[in-house]
Order: structure tokens, then C-alpha cells, then sequence
């Protein structure tokens, strides 16, 4: 018997006021693979991610995530999902290691996981400074680990590798790359890159789909003619 | 309790590591206490007119807590980050709620000095069993409304103007209470016994307020 997919929109829409910033939107992702998502500012990237995430309700079509429909059952899926947003979503004023002790509280998640994280993406000697004193790049790191904090089985990551140098990104690799296993929606500026680690492109401009295929089958040139 | 605990723990250590609420709560009251003292051209209040110039000065100080109660998850991103975790949203009301009576009892503990300081005309100390109770019903009343209001306004462009123009009229009920409750205490003669009348009604307030509050809270967080 077939999976159900992991993330199931069906012309799914979003306004903020008058304004449309998603238009019947309907993509399917299976468990474990990864859908990048294409398309200039403003083009509704973000509104997807924060309405997968279940931050935004949907104002049209349906959404089903790890098989839940959306926003009804929403509670079931919160604890599963992870968010690496553009905002790190940390508290400038504590530590990395009090800013992920408390997110482990919340997930009742015993304080090992949070040591093995910070062990992990090298952040143990800054562990105890301020985030507000961090780099970007740092901070960046401390914002990956609270996305997958709680083991995650479905990461929505909004640009994850910017700010980092090349050792970093190959140190988070581990955690949010493909090889995690996990199921992913990543925002993309970089046709390349990005079309190296989807499963399934997703190009929106103006909040409609320009482009939706399997990445096998598309080109750089199709990505970059979203940006024109 | 475990997720209220952890956001309330979260709270009081980003107060103590940035002090943002209680110093300008604190630093409002004792200025209100010294602009009354030459205001009104007295040395020492009793009665009706201490316990008014004690708590609607309490009030506005709340006021500026208020305002300042959900910026933090609001700056920062935070807010996010906890509505995204399986936890039951009202925990999010009582840390609220907690953090902003920790506050207050903070700011009314030197606040309380300054006000005998500079204006009481009774001696504080026989009052105190007394002020304590009505103090501490009327910092329920702050705090569950209080925190209401707060993620109501967080959510809008004119936060510093709904907080005022929302809570304040609400707040109303639970300060002729709490001020009725309080002026035997002050008393020229010596401090008379609390009207029961006035600390039940502070009770019912508190009671059905924190109710509601606790009852709408989760909706006010939704998208």
C-alpha cells in the first residue's frame, strides 16, 4: 500500500486583505522527499512555509500535513513540524544553550539533546554568550539547531544556508540536509543549488505556480525565467 | 504546569538578564508619588484620597508592563517558535499572567516605601496584613486582564494605544474595589477593618475576568 503523502495542498489560497499572496496553490510531497520552492520576493514563499507550519491558516483549498488536515487538526502535526525561518526566532538576551534548553522544555525533550546539538554544529565554546553577540553565521547555526530541536519530520527551511560560510554549511549538513531523511520544503534564490537537493521544484511568482515538476526534468534556465 | 513553568522561568530570566518592565514600572510609580506630593501640596494623605493616589498610580505603572508583556516573543520571533509547540496554548495565559504578577509585587514592594515615604500620613506597618490581601486580588485582576489585553494589542499596529484604551475601562470595576477595600486601612485615626463587601466584589471580578480571559486567550492567538 502507498504512503500518504507528507504534505498534500489542494488550490490552496492566501490573502492578507485584499492583497492575494497565494493563489490555488496545489503540490504534493511524498514522506522523505524534498520540494524547493522557487521565486522572486514577494512571489508567496514565505506565506507557504508559515501556512505549512500552521502559523496561517488557509483561506481556500485544502492542506494535509504528516495526514492531518489543516487548520482543523493542526495540534496533531505542531510538535512535528521544524521551522527555520529569516528570523532565528531566539531570544536575544539569553544563550544559545538557555535559548534551546527552553525550546527543549517545551518539547519535554530531556537537556542532553540540546548538549548533543550543540556539540554537534561546534557552537559549545559561544554555548553560554549572549545570541545577541553571535555573528550572523553563529546564529544561524543556534536558529538550525532549534528547528530541529524536537527530531522534526517535516523541516521548512526559508533559506537555510544563508549567512553561512562553507564550513558551516557543511556542518549543518547533517541536520537539514537530504541526508537527514527527513521530509523538507526549502525557499531557494540559487537554481543550482537549489535544483541539486529538490525531489520536486515549485516556482511561484505574484503567489501563483509558474512551475511545478519533478527537478529531474527542469533546468536552471526555467528557475531564472521566474526572476525575469 | 510543565510548559506554563518553563515559559514563566523564561520570562523572569530575560527580566533579570535586560531589565526592561520593573525598572520603568518602578521609576513611573516613585515619579507619580513625588509629581503628587508637590500636586496636590501636601505632606501626607489618608483615608479615600491615599488609597486613590496608591493604586490608580499602581495602574498606570501595570500599564507600561502591560504594554511590554508579549515584545520580547514579538521582537524576536519567538512567538512563533512556542505557537508551533504541542503545547496547550493557555499555558502561554498563566506564564503570562505569572511573569506579570512576579512584576508587580516587585514594583509594589519598593513602591509601597516610597508612597509611605513621601506621602502616607499613617504609619504603613498596621496597614500591611491588610494591603497585602487587596494588593494581591488586585494583581490577579491586572495580570489575567492584563494579559489579555496585551496579546490583543501585540497583534496590532497601535499596540501603546489599545492597551490604555482597551484595559483601562476594564480595569475600572477591579480598582473602585480594590480603592474602597483599601481607604479603612489608611485611615487618619488608624486603620479600620477591610469592607468585606469590597473584597468580594475584587474577587468576583478576578473570578469571572480570569475566566474570560483564560476562555478567549487561545482564540486571540490564532492567525
Amino acid at each position: 500500500m502507498a504512503t500518504a503523502p507528507a504534505i498534500e495542498l489542494r488550490g490552496v489560497g492566501r490573502r492578507y486583505g485584499e492583497r492575494l499572496a497565494l493563489v490555488d496553490v496545489s503540490v504534493s510531497v511524498p514522506a522523505g522527499a524534498t520540494l524547493v520552492v522557487f521565486g522572486p520576493n514577494g512571489a508567496g514563499k514565505s506565506t507557504l512555509l508559515r501556512m505549512l507550519a500552521t502559523l496561517l491558516r488557509p483561506h481556500a483549498g485544502s492542506a494535509r500535513i504528516l495526514g492531518e488536515p489543516l487548520p482543523k487538526r493542526d495540534w496533531e502535526v505542531r510538535g512535528r513540524i521544524g521551522l527555520l525561518a529569516h528570523e532565528g526566532m531566539l531570544y536575544r538576551d539569553l544563550s544559545a544553550r538557555e535559548n534551546l534548553r527552553f525550546h527543549a522544555r517545551l518539547h519535554k525533550l530531556p537537556e542532553r539533546r540540546v548538549e548533543e546539538l550543540l556539540e554537534r554544529s561546534e557552537l559549545l565554546p559561544r554555548a553560554n554568550d549572549p545570541v545577541r553577540t553571535l555573528s550572523r553565521g553563529l546564529l544561524q547555526r543556534v536558529a538550525v539547531c532549534r528547528s530541529v530541536l524536537h527530531d522534526p519530520e517535516l523541516l521548512l527551511l526559508d533559506e537555510p544556508r544563508a549567512n553561512l560560510d562553507p564550513a558551516a554549511r557543511a556542518l549543518i549538513e547533517p541536520l537539514i540536509g537530504r541526508v537527514s531523511g527527513r521530509t523538507r520544503v526549502v525557499t531557494s534564490h540559487d537554481p543550482a543549488g537549489g535544483l541539486a537537493e529538490a525531489d520536486i521544484a515549485l516556482g511561484l511568482r505574484g503567489g501563483r505556480t509558474e512551475l511545478l515538476a519533478p527537478a529531474a526534468e527542469v533546468d536552471t534556465i526555467a528557475i531564472e525565467a521566474l526572476y525575469r | 504546569m510543565r510548559p506554563s513553568l518553563a515559559l514563566l522561568r523564561k520570562d523572569l530570566l530575560l527580566e533579570r538578564r535586560a531589565p526592561e518592565s520593573v525598572p520603568a514600572m518602578l521609576l513611573f510609580s516613585l515619579t507619580t508619588f513625588v509629581l503628587f506630593h508637590f500636586g496636590i501640596g501636601r505632606d501626607e494623605v489618608t483615608g479615600s484620597l491615599a488609597a486613590g493616589v496608591l493604586l490608580v498610580t499602581l495602574l498606570f505603572a501595570a500599564i507600561l508592563g502591560i504594554n511590554r508583556l508579549f515584545v520580547s516573543e514579538h521582537e524576536e520571533g519567538g512567538f512563533d517558535a512556542v505557537l508551533m509547540a504541542p503545547i496547550d496554548r493557555t499555558a502561554f495565559f498563566f506564564a503570562k499572567a505569572g511573569a506579570l504578577f512576579v512584576f508587580l509585587v516587585l514594583v509594589e514592594i519598593v513602591a509601597m516605601a516610597g508612597f509611605s515615604i513621601l506621602l502616607l500620613g499613617v504609619s504603613p506597618w498596621p496597614t500591611l496584613p491588610g494591603l497585602i490581601l487587596v494588593l494581591v486580588l488586585l494583581n490577579i485582576a491586572l495580570s489575567t486582564v492584563g494579559t489579555l489585553v496585551s496579546a490583543l494589542a501585540i497583534q496590532t499596529r497601535a499596540r501603546d494605544l489599545i492597551v490604555p484604551l482597551v484595559g483601562l475601562p476594564m480595569l475600572v470595576p477591579a480598582l473602585i474595589a480594590a480603592a474602597r477595600a483599601c481607604a479603612p486601612l489608611f485611615a487618619a485615626g488608624g486603620p479600620g477593618s477591610i469592607p468585606g463587601k469590597w473584597l468580594l466584589v475584587l474577587g468576583l471580578y478576578d473570578l469571572v475576568f480570569g475566566l474570560l480571559a483564560y476562555a478567549v486567550f487561545e482564540f486571540l492567538l490564532e492567525d
